[in-house]
């Protein structure tokens, strides 16, 4: 995959960048990198960051040290959906430790691993907002919550029906 | 029924939209602050009305507000802080997903009052779709005239923009997000210069959380003394809450910060109880920084007398009984949970979310969870739990911003509280694996164990 924005993301790009006075175009750079994220694979490549260095004029290693302390970059591949599942203090108390073990035992893998068919990585994330509908996990850009072990499994199944069918 | 100015039409069918949303009387207090007030009155209104910061720190915004500098020919800007991290804290998401057009009229008018051209919405990375939703909510109010240039005619210019974090609880803190809005990382700033002086670009900048700019709304159409009315003491107005953990009816209520904590916890209005009929153990009543409190000690204060939901009620007793309203974040625990186990998850994550920059924190917070872990897991020796006690102790104020104070306030309470439990798990490392402590010393005084 070609690291070039196309016509529809660079649009995008433009839009995040017009949205701060000039001369402060670094500040469009987290939203640029999670434009980046979403067009080129899901995680930022060093390549990924040092187009994004070059379009916004900064150095590269400005992009660097933003996108290693921002917890929603992933800096090496991941699977086609990431199984992001909250672990803090109010998801614990309602039941989180289970759907975590529930998750690791069905996938077959651990926390950080992507499954062998290249189709769900699993990360253990810190409090996302949604303690009152807990336990839960983030996928993609939605929120799958008051999770119990049948949920997980219909949430597994439509992921790979989605799968299937592209 | 308490008085609701936030949430009093959140269930009308379409209030998402700006049609149905207008056609509610939205949108009024933008007509009254730019026609009838002038910047000055404005700012009056609010210090009259007695708001204060409903992000956690409860600081008065009129005040904060008229700190801000306006040096001749430098833009200045408000910044709306929709980082929403606090563990148990979940009601500005509310607030955006299902009344986005109120915060958006709150912004109109706090940028006018502040002058600021161009304002943003900083919001947390993962509230994606929220993001989508907020920024259709601007390009309606744009289209009907209520951003852009010289809105009704006034000459005043306003546009809205939003901007998603990338997942990092550190950048709640305002000088944070300041840096990560300039495309920085989340890095806390040395104070002084505020914000309110230099802030983002170095420019005079106002950040308010978003519960805060939305209740500018019902300010302004009430007026500031009529909103001061509501409420009790330096309490006023209304407060969204946002209850979880082990309760019947989780979710986000708006309350009026009269009434008491165990009808908040018990009545049907509200959390509807402990879940599964099970007894209340203990309870972080305004975000995860907050200080733990048992039972007995949250419904009633030291001296015996009811405890209410506001800020002066939950404090009192300071951190040695009391606690703090915080961020609205309450979180209750019942007779099944394990206040080690819950401290411990709690340490992880201020671990996980220290930026670095100070020793005392950074060390500190992964120090205290290798502790927590040692002792959940039944390796502790009694050593450890004075160990936790001076670990704390070294962090709390001792760092750039507060994150260090609310990773050391949780340990802090659950130690000063709850002892013997940390104890019962170093004398009891095997038994303390399959069972727990349980009730032992913290039954609800009131609802008295059957």
């Amino acid at each position: 995959m070609a690291t070039i924005f196309n016509d529809t993301q660079m649009t995008e790009f433009k839009r995040l960048v017009a949205r701060y006075p000039e001369g402060k175009q670094k500040s469009a750079l987290l939203p640029a990198l999670h434009l980046a994220q979403d067009s080129f694979g899901g995680w930022l490549s060093t390549e990924t960051m040092d187009y994004v260095a070059s379009l916004l004029t900064i150095e590269p290693i400005e992009v660097y040290e933003v996108a290693t302390f921002y917890s929603m970059y992933n800096l090496k591949p991941v699977g086609k959906f990431v199984f992001e599942v909250c672990q803090t203090g109010p998801c614990m108390i309602s039941g989180s430790d289970n759907i975590i073990d529930y998750l690791k035992k069905t996938l077959d893998i651990k926390p950080g691993e992507t499954t062998k068919d290249g189709l769900f990585t699993l990360k253990l994330v810190e409090c996302l907002g949604a303690c009152g509908y807990a336990p839960m996990m983030q996928v993609g850009k939605i929120y799958k919550e008051h999770l119990t072990k049948e949920k997980v499994d219909s949430i597994i199944a439509e992921y790979k029906a989605q799968a299937a069918n592209n | 029924m308490g008085v609701k100015l936030l949430l009093d039409k959140a269930n009308v069918p379409g209030i998402r939209t700006y049609d149905v949303y207008r056609r509610e009387g939205g949108y009024r207090s933008v007509e009254k602050a730019l026609k009838e007030m002038t910047t000055d009155t404005i700012v009056e209104e609010v210090k009259k009305s007695g708001l204060r910061g409903r992000g956690g720190a409860g600081f008065p915004t009129g005040m904060k507000w008229s700190f801000i500098a306006k040096p001749e020919g430098v833009p200045r800007h408000l910044v709306c802080n929709a980082d929403e991290s606090e563990p148990g804290t979940f009601k500005d998401r509310y607030l955006m997903e299902f009344l986005p057009h109120l915060l958006i009229e709150g912004l109109i008018v706090s940028s006018y009052a502040l002058g600021s051209n161009d304002t943003y919405i900083y919001i947390r990375g993962e509230y994606a779709w929220i993001t989508d939703i907020l920024e259709q909510a601007i390009d309606e109010a744009k289209a009907a005239g209520w951003l852009g240039k010289n809105i009704l005619g006034t000459g005043f210019d306003c546009n809205i923009h939003v901007q998603r974090g990338a997942g990092a609880y550190i950048c709640g803190e305002e000088t944070a997000l300041i840096e990560s809005l300039e495309g920085n990382r989340g890095n806390p700033r040395i104070k002084p210069p505020f914000p309110a002086i230099q802030g983002v670009w170095m420019r005079p900048t106002v950040v308010n959380n978003v519960e805060t700019l939305a209740a500018i709304v019902p300010i302004i159409n009430l007026g500031g003394e009529e909103y001061a009315k509501i409420g009790v003491g330096k309490s006023t107005g209304t407060k969204l809450i946002s209850a979880c953990g082990n309760i019947n009816k989780p979710g986000v209520y708006e309350i009026d910060m009269t009434i008491t904590v165990e009808e908040f916890i018990y009545s049907d209005e509200y959390c509807g109880g402990i879940k599964d009929g099970k007894k209340l153990k203990a309870c972080i009543p305004g975000g995860s920084s907050v200080p733990i409190l048992p039972a007995n000690l949250l419904l009633t204060t030291a001296k015996g007398e009811p405890r209410y939901m506001n800020y002066e009620s939950l404090s009192d007793g300071g951190f040695a009984t009391g606690s703090m309203l915080g961020s609205g974040g309450f979180i209750v625990l019942d007779e099944d949970q394990c206040i080690v186990k819950n401290t411990y998850t709690l340490a992880r994550f201020y671990r996980h979310e220290s930026c670095g920059q100070c020793s005392p924190c950074r060390e500190g917070t992964g120090w205290m969870e290798k502790i927590l872990q040692k002792i959940e897991t039944g390796k502790g020796e009694m050593s450890d739990i004075d160990l936790l006690w001076d670990i704390q102790r070294k962090i709390e104020g001792n760092t750039i911003c507060p994150l260090g104070d609310a990773a050391a306030w949780p340990v802090a309470a659950a130690i000063r509280h709850f002892r013997d439990e940390f104890e019962w798990h170093v004398n009891n490392p095997e038994l303390s694996q399959t069972s727990n402590f349980g009730l032992q010393h913290y039954a609800d005084p009131i609802h008295v164990p059957a």
